[in-house]
Order: C-alpha cells, then structure tokens, then sequence
C-alpha cells in the first residue's frame, strides 16, 4: 500500500467519518471537515508536477487477485496528473462553496458530502488506475454516487426521473465497456494499459478489435454524455448546484473524455477510431449548442454547452489521433490537436465551473433561474456580474481569456482534417471545420445570451421571489478564483503548456515523444492573422447578428416535434419495459411458496433429466460401494417413516416435529459415516429451524386448504416422484462416474502445511475459499435485513400507517 | 395461554450457559476439531431461542440488550476487515497468516488471522438466526 493508494482511498475513509461529524458537531457545517480531503490531496498531486514533466511515471501495484491478473495499479503519468488535479482542485472549491449554498439546518449534509465523497474517490480511482477492471469498479462507483448526488432531493419527481435516468444509461454503457475490456483481455491477455499498448499489434490484427472498439467507446460516449446519449445530462440539473459544478465541469462527464485518452494510443492507428470519435464529438457538439438556444433554465442553458463543449473535446481528441496514424509526418500536424483538447478541457473546468456556481447564486438569491423572469441584476449583484462576464466571455471564446487561446486551437485542429488523405474522403473531412464553425456561432450566441438576459436588461422584480442582493463572500470566493485562473490562462497560457498540457499529450500520443522533449510548442497569445482569427472574426459578427434577430428565427425550434427526440424515444422505452417486466412478472408470481417450488423442481427435474440422458450418464457401478449394516437400515426406514408422516399428519405441529425427526436422522448418517462437522452443522441447523417453524406457525393458515381436485395432487405426487428418482440416479451417478481425480487430495496435503489447521473443513471455509464463505455471510446478511423490513413493514403497514416513525 | 413452565425455565437458566460454553469451545478448536464460526454461531443461536421459548422475547432481549442487526455488520465488518487487512501487507485480498506462539498461562498457542475472519462467520450467523426469529416471533 503506497502512498499514492492512500491518497485514492482517502476520500472513501473520510466518507466513513462523515457520519459522525455530523452528528457530533452540529453547530460546524460538515463540509468544513470534508474540505481538508480535496486540499490535501490537491497538494499532493502538485507536488508530483515536476516529476511529471520530466516524463517520469509513477507506478505502485497492490496485488488484488493476481490469479485473474487483476490488481490494482496506481499509474501516474501527465493525464491522469491533469485529470486528478482537476478533480481535487475543482473538489476544493465546490466543498468550499456548497458549505455556503447547502444550509446546515434544513439539509442533511451528512447524506450529501458521504456521497460526494465516494464520488471524488471513485474518479481519483479512474484516473489512477492502470488495470481495466480496477477502472471499472471505479467507473461504476462514480455512476452509483452520481445518481445518488442527482437524486439528493429525492422528494422531488424530477431527482428521482433525472438519477434514474443517468443511472440507467451510464450503467448501460459501463456494462458495454465491461464487455469491450473482456474481449481486450481475450487478444492480450491482460488488463494492464500499459501492456495493452505494447501489444498494440496483436489486437490490431484481431477479428474482435472492432468490436472491442465500439463497446468501450459505447462506455465512454455514454458517460461524456455524447449523440445521442446526452439526454441524461440536462435532466441531472436536479441536483444542488455544487454537485452540478463538479460533476458537468470538471469530473464525471470528463470520465469518458479521460478513457477516450487513455486508449488511443491503443486502438488510434485505426482509422475507424478517429473517424468515429471524431464525427460523433463534432455533430454532438453542433446539435447541442443548437439545442442550448431553446433552453430558458440557466443550468439547462450550461447542461446543453456542457454536452457541446465535450463533443468538441471529444472530436479534438479522434483530429488529434491522427498524429498516431500519420506517425512519419514530419512535423506533425495532428498534434495541436490533442494539445488544444488538453487545453480545452482545463479551460472547460474554469469556465463552466464558475458559470454553474453563477447559476446556483442567481438562483439561491432571485429564486429562480429562468432568464425571462431574470434581467438588470447588474446593479445589484455586481461582482457575480464580473464573474459571469469573464465566464461566458470565455466560454464563448473571446479574447483576452483563456476560452479564446483553446478555441483558436480548436479551429487549427479541425482546419487540419481537410488534409487527412484516409478514405479518400477530402470532401467530407471539409465537413469538420464547417460544422465547428457553425457550432462556435451557436456557442457564442448562447453564451452572450446566458449572459445579457441575466445581468442586462429591465429588472422585473415582479416576478422574482427574493429581492435580490450579492451573494455572501465564501460563495464568491470560489468563482472568482476561476474567473481570475480564466484571466491568467488567459495571458500567459504557457504556465500550463510545459507542466501540464505537454505530458498529457504525451501520456495520449506515447510513440511520439522523446523524453524531454518538447513538441507543443509555445501558445502565443497573438498568433497572427491565420484562418483562425477570421473564423473568430465570422463567429462574433454572425452570432451577434443572430442574437438581435432571435426572436424571428427563434420559432425553427417548435417545428421539431417532442415526438421524434431521443427523450421521448427514452421514455417509451422505459415506459415498455416497465409494463413489458410487469406483465411478465404477474403472469409467474402467484404469491403462493407452492407454485415457485413447482417451478423449481420443474426446472430442476428437466435439466438434470435431460443431461443425465442426453449426455449418457447414467451408470451403476457398485463395485466400491461400501457394506450396508443394520444402522443404515434402521436410520433409512425412520427417515422413510418420518417423511410419510409428514405427508400424511393431520395437523401441521406433527408435520413440523416429523420433519425435525428426519432432520435429525439425517446427521446421524453424517455421524455414522464419520463426518462430525457436517453432523453438527446439521443437529444445530434442525434444532433452530424447527424452533423456527414453531415460531412462524402461529401465522401459519390451517392446514388442508389447498388439497382439492385429483389433478392437484396428481400433479403434485408426480414433481415429488420426479425429483425423488432426479436425485437419487444423479447421486447413483455421481459415484459410479469418477472423471477426475477427487480434489480431496490438494487439501489433505495441504491443509496443515498452508493454513496451519487440522480439521480441512473448518480451513477450506475460512481459508481455501474464504472468498465463498464471506459472499455467503453477505447474503445471509441481507437475507436476514430483507426479512426484517418485509414484517416489519407489513406490520406497521396494518390500518393504513406508513412506516415513517420507525 | 401463559402456562407454569417451572420447570423448563429452571433447566434453562443451567443449560443455557452449557450451550454457550460449549459453543464458544467448538468455535475456537474450529481449526483442529469439529466446529468453527458457523457451527458455534448456530449452538449459540440454539442457546437463545432455548432462552426465548422458556421465556419470552421481551424478557430476553431485556437480558441479552444485542441489536442482531447491528451484529450482522459488526460480523461483515469483520470479515471483509480482515480480507482488506492482507492489502496492507502487498499480499492478496483474503491471504491468512499464521504462526505459533509462547504466550503466559496458556503456553504455546498457535494464532491465525483466519480466526478473526471466523470470528466475523460467526457473529453474522448470530445476527441472522436471531434477527430472523426475533422479527417472526415478534409478529405474534
């Protein structure tokens, strides 16, 4: 366990901690505890940026299940540098803020920094992990706590329909990816990235690269809300602002941007990869900033860029996989690509982060956040007004900020495709840098839009309900801090460009760094007339033209009905499912034991049956069998009693006490035949059963109830005869069919010398296969807790009662 | 329906104790001889449920104060500590470790890691038996 596992797994042991806090410092808002975690991990990444920049990487492995090749590696290099600076630093200063935005006496903190907690350990656990599986158990867990961090006003339809609905579409792809990393195990025999890319060739060569390919793109595009699954992000703006900064700006979206990344250097030789990243990352880019001109919600307004900005980082990155394609360029061109990407997605993280805690001060000081209810809060809100300014100014790529430096990039990268030669496509790489061209405008349009509505214009107090006044000094700390990391960015780009961007973009594009070498290049502030420039140019007139003429071609968004969006196709879906599984289930839960008996014995007959024929089992082979003494016989002929008394009693108490009496014949063979543990086991288990069933029979409903109609009992007569000669031809079988040798051997030999016992029972549960033993503890465990909460609830559910209280 | 039941109460009040000795004895030559947590956890469940029918529930769970359900997580906890306990040492989750040793009055004595993993079995099975019998027997 090294350092670097500690830093990972701090934020799950300070969830832990959480709790507590809460309940014993009532008086101190617990996020003031939960803010040492970020800061101090944020600390501890920066001091690994001069390590870094000399390309060296850390890597410290903790032996997980080597059998299966898992473990879990921590692997620092530039990216996941980035990456982690961004999820601790941004984690910094949304804990900071939501300490202000979350009121310590009407929510319930414990509940909300427990799971945002989870979540930065879980993203800490993505970027930081070189072994495929470990990043997926981390990948799930952000899904699991962000649909928890959605829904934390979960007595709102709205929380509820929004977590659902992330939950079920990242969840979707998570197992997509899951299949994508099984079949990369399959060609390469491992889940190591690092070796993954070593053996670069073989997977290449393979039938199942494309299919890999596509599964765990499926992963990534659900999770960084790509076309068509972007549907979930406007809906996660349910959650409380903080949470809707950290997870759209700078964490959980980026998930799939980060694997994106974290794969090329495998699969980006294909051309499949690029085109495919890169056509999905343009148009998801274009549509959604086409569609965050309709939105009237401020944070509905930032999911929609959000999801645009992403596709543009996205398409950078499939331009920017070019350079590994074209590795002989001289000079390669593609590289500014995926410099421009890094760069993007820090800006990204300033700009929307200090947009959304904007959003969330508007809303907690007016009460509402739908821009034609807002207007003219320049005057009263003036620095949440120069925050914005800087905000939206760079988001929309202006200069002097550092949204400008990043967009410029952007153009260069896409200008570039129409060079690219693969497919012979010319006429369709041209498409790249028309449809960024036309997105940018859309992007500057909603951002002034964001913008004016909000701050400029006639204040109509009327409908607002809180009179409006500047927010508090701790919720303005924190996005002024963006807003000046935007200026200074903005001015001298290149503090990040040698530290941080440069081996990010060598840790994306390893075959074509030199250690220590320096391939960006400088980002200049003014670089020239370029194309650049007058695509900037084209963008600011035509989107300021647009936005004086809204209002004439605002309508073109009505003509698309809401029956053709994906959100309607969404809900149908679940909609279908839902009545499609009700259905189903009805038609089987009769809510009587005796029909689930009859389909498991049916089903258990049938297979066992079948196999046994079908693969020609069957055999007696009684030349080892073991003489029958008078006990045998003598415990038989009780347990062949005690079973047709339970048949045929009359009452249940003798049906209950009769079955208890073969139980215990039953360990008595297991005393006979000298297997004390399992003897045992089986006395005490009958003795609590039958208490047990003592206890339940109070509830019992009389007996002879259901016994009606020949055809009943046939039926019934002719299961328990087929499972009676089942088991008895299979455990026939089982003796006479000796295919392997027994594994009995492996433990005689080595329980005493690997585990230190005697008694090989006792150590093959708690050693050899301790694994199944604590799975079968845990599902005693919720067994028992199902049982509880479904008498209980029905207990207090009597007379109409909800289970409120207790 | 309350019967005299002198006698079994008074035999209980004995036996129960012997029950429970005897569990925690299988419990811990569980390495050596029969027994083990899920067995000693059982004997230990049969101990109180020997309680509950000689008496009542309120009247034990005034002499045993236990929350079962909390004892499931205290025995999960348990388990799944000592597993992650491996991690600290680089060795893979759920690895035991043994070793002999000389220790005051009771002279060599051998200590496993899995025992607290049993430990773990053996309150979860607690916890499970009672909870489920307790909640059921409540209903009445």
């Amino acid at each position: 366990m090294s350092l670097l596992h500690l830093a990972i797994f701090l934020p799950f042991i300070m969830a832990v901690f959480v709790p507590f806090l809460y309940k014993g410092f009532r008086k101190i808002h617990t996020g003031w505890f939960v803010l040492i975690v970020p800061a101090l991990l944020f600390g501890y990444f920066l001091h690994f940026i001069p390590t870094v920049r000399e390309n060296e990487i850390i890597k410290r492995t903790i032996h997980w299940i080597p059998s299966l090749k898992i473990d879990f590696t921590a692997y620092l290099d530039g990216l996941s540098l980035l990456f982690a600076l961004l999820i601790t630093g941004i984690g910094t200063l949304v804990v900071f803020y939501s300490i202000f935005y979350l009121s310590k006496k009407r929510e319930q903190l414990h509940n909300f920094y427990v799971y945002l907690l989870i979540f930065m350990g879980a993203m800490l656990g993505v970027v930081l992990s070189d072994n495929l599986i470990s990043l997926y158990t981390f990948w799930e867990f952000t899904s699991l706590s962000s649909f928890l961090l959605i829904g934390y006003w979960y007595q709102r339809d709205g929380s509820r329909y929004g977590a659902q609905k992330s939950m079920l579409i990242t969840v979707f792809g998570g197992l997509s990816m899951l299949g994508g990393i099984f079949l990369l195990y399959n060609m390469a025999g491992t889940f190591s990235i690092r070796e993954l890319i070593t053996h670069k060739e073989l997977i290449m060569a393979s039938p199942l690269f494309i299919p890999s390919m596509l599964l765990i793109l499926l992963g990534a595009f659900t999770k960084s809300a790509q076309f068509p699954f972007y549907i979930w992000l406007p809906d996660a703006m349910e959650a409380p602002t903080p949470v809707s900064a950290y997870l759209h700006s700078a964490t959980m979206v980026k998930a799939g941007i980060y694997l994106v990344a974290r794969m090329s250097p495998v699969y980006a030789e294909s051309p499949v990869w690029l085109w495919i990243i890169g056509s999905f990352g343009i148009f998801t880019m274009f549509w959604a900033s086409f569609n965050a001109i309709k939105q009237t919600d401020l944070k509905g307004i930032l999911a929609f860029s959000t999801v645009s900005q992403l596709g543009l980082i996205m398409s950078l990155l499939g331009v920017g996989a070019a350079a590994l394609h074209y590795k002989d360029m001289d000079e390669n061109i593609f590289i500014v690509a995926t410099a421009a990407a890094v760069f993007h997605l820090i800006n990204h993280a300033t700009f929307k982060g200090a947009l959304f805690m904007v959003a969330g001060i508007i809303d907690h000081e007016t009460g509402t956040r739908d821009i034609r209810k807002l207007g003219g809060l320049m005057g009263l809100m003036p620095i949440t007004f120069t925050i914005a300014l800087i905000g939206s100014f760079s988001m929309a790529g202006l200069p002097p900020f550092n949204g400008f430096l990043s967009k410029e990039m952007f153009f260069t990268g896409m200008v570039r495709v129409t060079e690219m030669d693969l497919f012979s496509l010319d006429t369709w790489g041209l498409l790249f840098p028309i449809i960024a061209w036309v997105g940018s405008i859309f992007t500057f349009l909603y951002s002034i839009m964001l913008f004016f509505r909000t701050f400029t214009g006639k204040l109509q107090m009327d409908k607002l309900e809180r009179k409006p006044h500047e927010a508090p000094a701790g919720m303005l700390a924190p996005p002024i801090i963006l807003a000046a990391l935007m200026i200074i960015f903005g001015f001298f780009p290149n503090i990040l460009t040698y530290n941080i961007i440069e081996p990010a973009v060598g840790a994306i594009l390893p075959e074509l760094l030199e250690p220590g070498e320096h391939f960006v290049g400088h980002i200049s502030f003014w670089h020239g007339p370029g194309i650049e420039l007058f695509m900037t140019i084209g963008v600011i007139a035509l989107g300021v033209v647009l936005y004086l003429t809204l209002s004439k071609w605002g309508k073109i968004y009505s003509w698309f009905p809401d029956k053709l969006t994906f959100n309607h196709l969404y809900d149908q879906i679940i909609k279908w499912l839902e009545s499609g599984a009700k259905s189903i289930t009805k038609g089987y839960m009769t809510g009587f034991i005796r029909s689930y008996l009859v389909y498991i014995f049916l089903f258990f007959i049938v297979i066992s049956g079948v196999t046994l024929i079908t693969k020609d089992a069957f055999k007696i082979d009684v030349s080892n069998i073991a003489p029958i003494g008078v006990y045998e016989v003598v415990l038989a002929l009780i347990i062949v009693i005690g079973s047709a008394t339970i048949l045929l009693a009359k009452s249940r108490l003798t049906s209950i006490i009769a079955l208890g009496a073969v139980g215990y014949t039953v360990s008595l063979f297991f005393v006979i035949f000298r297997a004390p543990d399992l003897a045992l086991t089986q006395l005490v288990i009958e003795t609590v059963s039958v208490a047990l069933f003592l206890l339940a029979f109070y509830h019992l409903p009389p007996l002879n109830k259901h016994e009606k109609g020949i055809g009943f009992k046939l039926g019934n007569a002719l299961i328990s005869i087929g499972v009676g000669v089942i088991v008895t031809l299979v455990a026939i079988s089982a003796h006479s069919n000796k295919l392997f040798d027994s594994i009995a051997k492996y433990y005689i030999e080595n329980t005493h010398d690997k585990a230190g016992g005697e008694n090989m029972v006792n150590v093959i549960l708690v050693d050899f296969r301790g694994f199944d033993t604590m799975f079968e503890i845990c599902v005693l465990g919720i067994a028992a807790l199902g049982i509880f909460g479904m008498i209980r609830l029905r207990l207090t559910n009597e007379g109409g009662k909800t289970n409120e209280k207790k | 329906m309350k019967k005299n039941d002198v006698i079994l109460q008074t035999v209980t009040n004995v036996v129960v104790f012997m029950i429970f000795l005897f569990s925690l004895q299988v419990f811990f030559s569980g390495h050596y001889h029969p027994g083990g947590g899920f067995i000693g956890g059982l004997m230990t469940s049969g101990a109180i449920v020997l309680l509950l029918l000689a008496y009542d529930i309120k009247t034990v769970s005034k002499i045993i104060p236990i929350d079962y359900k909390l004892l499931i997580g205290i025995g999960l906890f348990f388990a799944v500590a000592t597993g992650a306990g491996s991690l600290l040492f680089n060795v893979p989750f759920l690895t035991h470790a043994f070793s002999h040793f000389d220790l005051p009055i009771l002279g060599e004595t051998s200590l496993h890691t899995a025992v607290l993993f049993d430990t773990g079995v053996y309150l979860v099975v607690i916890g499970v038996t009672m909870t489920i019998i307790q909640t059921i027997g409540e209903g009445e």
